[in-house]
């Protein structure tokens, strides 16, 4: 953990969704990856949320009920054969 | 989400009637559709029938969408304006855009404040407890069912701004720009709520591995 860096790890946590987002100023941006550099405790916290956001990723959303579905093919087809306002 | 074709060449196959296309842009987007009309009409029935409403829209629209804006933001558009519509009728008409400033204040700490040195002392800011890393596994270890469940738990009790916009970006995978688009909000605002969001998330995951280790 560097001191140099004028950067407390609090501060670091908050800032991490705007390092990722690209959002940081380009010196903001220079200080956090100098902080990240010699502290591994801020390290461990970015690989948690780089987790995080990779668990929520192969996450699915839930299926649409076949009976909805199915309804909505129904109105497909009533609108392909020529009822344009089905 | 699996992409066996871009939006674009399902609206094209959809303009030439072509079901199994409107079938796939049904399961591309339905969920996504039902959640967020559940943020402005009363109850899922109403959503249902508002999110039902949009595909007829489409239907209806798709010959004369002209692709100046892309298939998703015009989908997610007649989307919000029938549900606000129909929020309205149903006197439920707190504007979307208070929910999501509701949820971006007050300040909420990523980490409870107990884990930094206190104010005053020589390393204030700076770690007391210290993160550690979750285990010595290989990722895809990390990554097991029960992992992901807890990641869909921690997800689904997030108050509904925060976990409408996690769920865009990180399970849907929509870019930013898109889901400001569809909700009405700012940049600022829904990098806000995303890092809420993904901070809860990461101390539900914290605590479940904690647990875990302590087994």
């Amino acid at each position: 953990m560097t001191m140099d860096d004028g950067l407390a790890c609090q501060t670091l946590v908050e800032l991490v969704t705007d390092y990722l987002e690209g959002a940081l100023p380009p010196t903001e941006r220079a200080r956090f990856e100098t902080h990240l550099a010699g502290c591994g405790s801020c390290g461990h916290y970015v690989e948690q949320l780089r987790l995080t956001i990779k668990a929520a990723g192969r996450l699915t959303e839930e299926a649409i009920e076949p009976q909805a579905r199915e309804a909505l093919l129904a109105a497909f087809r009533d609108w392909k054969s020529g009822k344009p306002n089905a | 989400m699996t992409d066996f074709a871009d939006d674009a060449q399902l609206v094209d196959a959809l303009r030439r009637r072509d079901e199994a296309a409107f079938a796939a842009l049904i399961d591309r987007y339905h969920a996504t559709l039902l959640r967020l009309a559940q943020l402005y009409v009363a109850d899922r029935a109403a959503a249902e029938e508002v999110v039902q409403d949009t595909w007829l829209g489409v239907l209806k629209g798709i010959d004369r969408f002209e692709g100046r804006s892309s298939f998703k933001t015009w989908l997610f558009r007649i989307l919000t304006n029938l549900a606000k519509t129909r929020g309205v009728r149903d006197s439920r008409s707190l504007p979307l855009s208070a929910l999501f400033d509701a949820d971006t204040d007050p300040f909420e700490p990523s980490v409870s404040p107990d884990h930094f040195q206190p104010p005053g002392s020589e390393w204030a800011g700076h770690w007391l407890i210290a993160p550690h890393p979750w285990n010595e596994q290989p990722e895809d270890h990390l990554l097991s069912q029960e992992v992901l469940a807890q990641t869909r738990s921690a997800i689904a009790a997030l108050p509904p701004a925060q976990r409408e916009v996690i769920t865009l970006r990180d399970i849907d995978g929509w870019t930013s720009d898109e889901v400001c688009n569809a909700l009405g909000i700012t940049e600022t605002n829904q990098r806000v709520l995303l890092h809420r969001a993904r901070a809860k998330v990461r101390a539900a995951l914290d605590k479940y591995f904690e647990l875990e280790q302590s087994r």
